[in-house]
C-alpha cells in the first residue's frame, strides 16, 4: 500500500482519536446470535466479523469502546433512547430503518438467499413456491422481503432468532428458509448444516450493511473515517479473511 | 458449533439461571405485596377517585397477558422515563435493564392480584376491633399497624402462596427480553446441542423442584403463623388424654 | 407518541385476535372434555387410579406454561419417530402445537376445579341417589357432574381469562396471535408503545367480554339459587 495513502491514514486517525477522547466512551451493540458475524464464543465473549471490525474501528480512533449484546427486536428502539451510541450487527440499510436512525458507509455487502434441505427439490420463482411454507429470522431483511414480496404465496414463518429457524429447518416444519446469504454459509457447513443446500441464485444483491447511528450524530464522520483507514490499511482484509475465503466489501 | 466445549458446563449453566429465578421472584414479591397492601387499601377507601384507581388496576392487571406487560415496561418504559426526567432538565441515558423490567412486570401483576388477596383479608377483620380501637383513641396509622397489618397478614398468607408459586413459573417469561434466568439458559443450551426435548424437560424437573421447596416452605409460614390458633377439637382431646 | 400507526395496523391487530379467540376457545373446550375423566380418576379411592392424574397435574401446575410450550413444540421434534408419525401434519403446525399445549395445560387447572366442585355437593344428595337406587354411572351422569358444573362456573370462567392471558405466548413459536401480530408490525414501525397499548386494550375488550359472557351463563345454569 502506498505510503502516503498509510499516513493520511495515520492523520486522519489522530484526528478522529483527538475528536473521541474529546467526547466519550462509546457503547457497540450487536446481537450475538448471528454466526459468524456476531456470537457467543466458548469463553462467554462477543465475538464474530462484526465484532473484530467494531473494534479495529475503536482501536482506528483510539476510542473506548464496550461491545454489548442487545436482542433484535429491541435493537433500533434502545439506539434512539441512548442505551448505545452505534449498532455493528450486520443491520442493512433500508429505507425503513433510516427513517428511524442514520448509517455510515457499508462495511460488506450482502445479498438474500434461499436454503432447503437437500435432495428436495425448492423452485424459487414465485409460482414454484406456491404453497410452501419459508422460514425467516423477525425484523431482517430477509423476514421483511417475505412479507412484502411472497406473503400472497408462500405460508410465512416469523422467528426470534435464526436459531429457532434452523431447528424448524431441521425439524421439517419448513420447506425452506430465506436469510442473508453470509451468516448461513458457516451453518451449512457445520454437522447440523450439512443435510441443507442454497436453492436458487441470490438475489436482493444490492444489500448494503451499516453501522447505525442515531440522527444526525457527530459519530457517523468519524466512523466513516475510520472505515476508510482499516479498508486502506489492509485490516478490513484480515478480518475478512478470517471468516470468508472470498471479500463481501 | 461454537458452543461444543461448555458442554459440560451447562447444567452449572442452568443451576446460574435457577439462582437468578429466585432472585427474581423474591424481588417481585416484595414490591408486589407492597402494591397490593396499596392496592386494597385503595379499593376499600371511602374517596371515590381512589377506588376506581384500584379498581382500575386490578382490572387491567387481570385482562393483559403477563407477556405484553413484560413488553411493554421493557421497551416502553426508557421513553417514559426520560421524558419524566426531561421535564426536570435532566437529559441523560435512563434505562431499565431486563432484571428490573422483568421485576416491575410482575411485581405489578403480582400486587394486582394480591390487592384481591389483602382486601379479602382486611375484610375478614370484624369491624368491632376497628372501634374497639379507637375508642382506646388509637390513631389511624397505628390500628393499621398494630391491629390490622398482623392479622391481615395470616388470613392473606394462603392466598400469597398461591401468588408466588404463579409468580415463580412466570418469571420465564422474562428470558423473551434477555434475562438469563433459568429458561433462557436452557434456550442457550439447546441452541448449542439442538437437543430441545432433553434440556427442555431438565429445566421443567428444576422448577418442579422449585415449586416444591416453595411449597414447603409456605406450608411452614402458614402454620408457624397459625401457631396460637389452638384447633377446638384437639383441645378437648388433650383434655381427655390428659 | 404516533397513535396514526395504530389507525393504519389495527386491521392486522384484530386478524390476530381473531386467532387468540380460536385458541382460548378451542383449548378450552378440549379441556373441560379431558379434565372431567381426570377429575373423576383423580376421586378414586385406589391409589393406582388417582396416580396418574395426580403426576400429570403436579407436572403441569408446577411448571411454567413457556416450558411447556417449547416442549412441544421443539421438544418433540428431537425425534425422529415423531417426526414420522401420523401425528406429524399436526404436531408441525404451530397453531396445533399451541392449542395442544394449552389444552393440556388447563385441563390439570380444571381437573383440580372440577374436583372441588364435586367435594363441594351436599352429602345429602350423594345419599338420596343411593337410596334411590342409582348407579354410579347414572348419579355422576345426572346429579353429580351436572350440580359440579353449575358450582365451579365462576371458577373455571377466572381460568378461560387465565388461558386468555397465556395464549399470549403462542407467539414465541411463531404463531400471529394479537401478541404476534403485535410483535411483527413493531419489528416494521419500531413503535412499541403505541402498538402493545393498542393490542392491550384489545386484550381487556376480549377479557371483559369472555366475563360478561360467563356471568351471563352463570344465571342460566345457577337460576334455581336465584332469590
Amino acid at each position: 500500500m502506498n505510503k502516503w495513502l498509510k499516513a493520511g491514514a495515520l492523520a486522519v486517525a489522530t484526528l478522529a482519536s483527538t475528536a473521541a477522547m474529546a467526547g466519550d466512551k462509546i457503547r457497540i451493540a450487536t446481537e450475538g446470535a448471528w454466526a459468524p458475524f456476531n456470537y457467543v464464543n466458548e469463553k462467554g465473549q462477543l465475538a464474530g466479523f462484526d465484532v473484530d471490525i467494531a473494534n479495529a474501528l475503536c482501536a482506528e480512533m483510539k476510542a473506548d469502546c464496550t461491545v454489548v449484546a442487545q436482542d433484535w427486536d429491541g435493537m433500533i428502539p434502545a439506539l434512539r433512547v441512548r442505551k448505545f451510541d452505534a449498532i455493528v450487527a450486520s443491520m442493512s440499510i433500508t429505507e425503513e430503518r433510516l427513517k428511524q436512525v442514520d448509517f455510515t458507509d457499508h462495511y460488506y455487502s450482502g445479498g438474500l438467499r434461499f436454503m432447503g434441505a437437500k435432495g428436495k427439490v425448492l423452485d424459487t420463482s414465485k409460482m414454484g413456491l406456491k404453497g410452501k411454507v419459508i422460514g425467516a429470522q423477525r425484523s431482517t431483511v430477509g423476514g421483511q422481503y417475505l412479507e412484502d414480496k411472497l406473503s400472497d404465496v408462500v405460508k410465512v414463518k416469523l422467528y426470534d432468532t435464526q436459531e429457532a429457524v434452523y431447528l424448524d429447518l431441521i425439524a421439517g416444519r419448513l420447506d425452506g428458509a430465506i436469510s442473508d446469504e453470509l451468516p448461513t454459509y458457516d451453518w451449512l457447513k457445520s454437522d447440523q448444516g450439512k443435510n441443507f443446500e442454497y436453492k436458487g441464485e441470490p438475489f436482493a444483491k444490492n444489500d448494503k450493511i451499516g453501522i447505525a447511528i442515531r440522527k444526525n450524530d457527530a459519530l457517523k464522520q468519524k466512523f466513516n473515517k475510520a472505515l476508510q483507514a482499516i479498508i486502506d490499511n489492509g485490516t478490513y482484509e484480515k478480518i475478512n479473511a478470517k471468516y470468508f475465503p472470498f471479500p463481501i466489501y | 458449533m461454537v458452543f461444543d466445549g461448555l458442554f459440560d458446563g451447562f447444567t452449572a449453566q442452568l443451576l446460574a439461571g435457577t439462582v437468578m429465578t429466585v432472585k427474581v421472584t423474591l424481588a417481585a414479591t416484595a414490591m408486589g405485596i407492597v402494591l397490593g397492601l396499596l392496592g386494597a387499601s385503595a379499593r376499600l377507601s371511602k374517596v371515590a377517585p381512589v377506588r376506581w384507581l384500584g379498581d382500575g388496576y386490578v382490572g387491567i392487571i387481570r385482562g393483559i397477558p403477563e407477556l405484553l406487560i413484560v413488553f411493554l415496561i421493557y421497551f416502553g418504559s426508557t421513553r417514559l422515563l426520560m421524558f419524566i426526567a426531561s421535564q426536570f432538565g435532566y437529559h441523560e441515558y435512563i434505562e431499565l435493564s431486563p432484571f428490573v423490567a422483568g421485576v416491575i412486570a410482575l411485581g405489578l401483576t403480582f400486587g394486582g392480584y394480591a390487592t384481591e388477596v389483602f382486601r379479602g383479608a382486611f375484610l375478614a377483620i370484624p369491624p368491632s376491633q376497628k372501634e374497639a380501637a379507637e375508642a382506646l383513641g388509637m390513631g389511624k396509622l397505628r390500628i393499621f399497624y398494630r391491629i390490622q397489618l398482623p392479622q391481615v397478614w395470616r388470613v392473606a398468607l394462603p392466598g400469597l402462596g398461591n401468588l408466588i408459586l404463579v409468580l415463580m413459573k412466570d418469571t420465564a417469561l422474562i428470558s423473551v427480553i434477555g434475562l438469563e434466568e433459568l429458561t433462557r439458559k436452557t434456550s442457550m443450551a439447546v441452541t448449542a446441542t439442538r437437543e430441545p426435548f432433553t434440556w427442555y424437560l431438565t429445566a421443567a424437573f428444576m422448577y418442579l423442584a422449585l415449586t416444591v421447596i416453595a411449597t414447603v416452605l409456605l406450608n411452614y409460614f402458614e402454620k408457624h403463623s397459625r401457631r396460637h390458633e389452638v384447633p377446638v377439637q384437639s383441645s378437648f382431646k388433650k383434655l381427655a388424654e390428659g | 407518541m404516533d397513535w396514526s400507526v395504530i389507525a393504519e395496523y389495527y386491521p392486522r391487530l384484530l386478524d390476530g385476535a381473531w386467532t387468540t379467540l380460536q385458541l382460548v376457545v378451542l383449548s378450552g373446550v378440549i379441556g373441560v372434555i379431558l379434565a372431567v375423566p381426570m377429575a373423576l380418576a383423580r376421586l378414586s379411592p385406589n391409589r393406582w387410579i388417582n396416580i396418574f392424574p395426580y403426576t400429570y397435574i403436579f407436572f403441569f401446575r408446577g411448571t411454567p406454561l413457556l416450558i411447556q410450550v417449547f416442549l412441544i413444540y421443539y421438544g418433540l421434534s428431537q425425534f425422529e419417530v415423531i417426526r414420522e408419525s401420523i401425528l406429524w401434519p399436526f404436531l408441525r403446525e404451530p397453531y396445533w402445537c399451541a392449542i395442544i399445549t394449552l389444552a393440556l395445560h388447563t385441563t390439570a387447572y380444571i381437573a383440580e376445579i372440577l374436583r372441588g366442585a364435586i367435594q363441594a355437593i351436599p352429602k345429602g344428595e350423594v345419599e338420596a341417589c343411593r337410596v334411590m337406587g342409582m348407579s354410579k354411572f347414572t348419579m355422576y351422569r345426572r346429579i353429580l357432574l351436572p350440580r359440579a358444573f353449575g358450582i365451579m362456573l365462576p371458577a373455571y370462567g377466572n381460568e378461560v381469562i387465565l388461558m386468555l392471558k397465556g395464549s399470549a405466548l403462542a407467539s414465541t413459536i411463531t404463531l400471529l396471535d394479537l401478541t404476534g401480530m403485535a410483535r411483527t408490525i413493531i419489528a416494521r414501525t419500531y413503535t412499541p408503545e403505541e402498538i402493545y397499548i393498542a393490542a392491550g386494550v384489545m386484550y381487556l375488550v376480549i377479557s371483559w367480554l369472555f366475563m360478561i359472557f360467563f356471568k351471563m351463563l352463570d344465571r342460566v345454569f345457577n337460576r334455581h339459587r336465584l332469590a
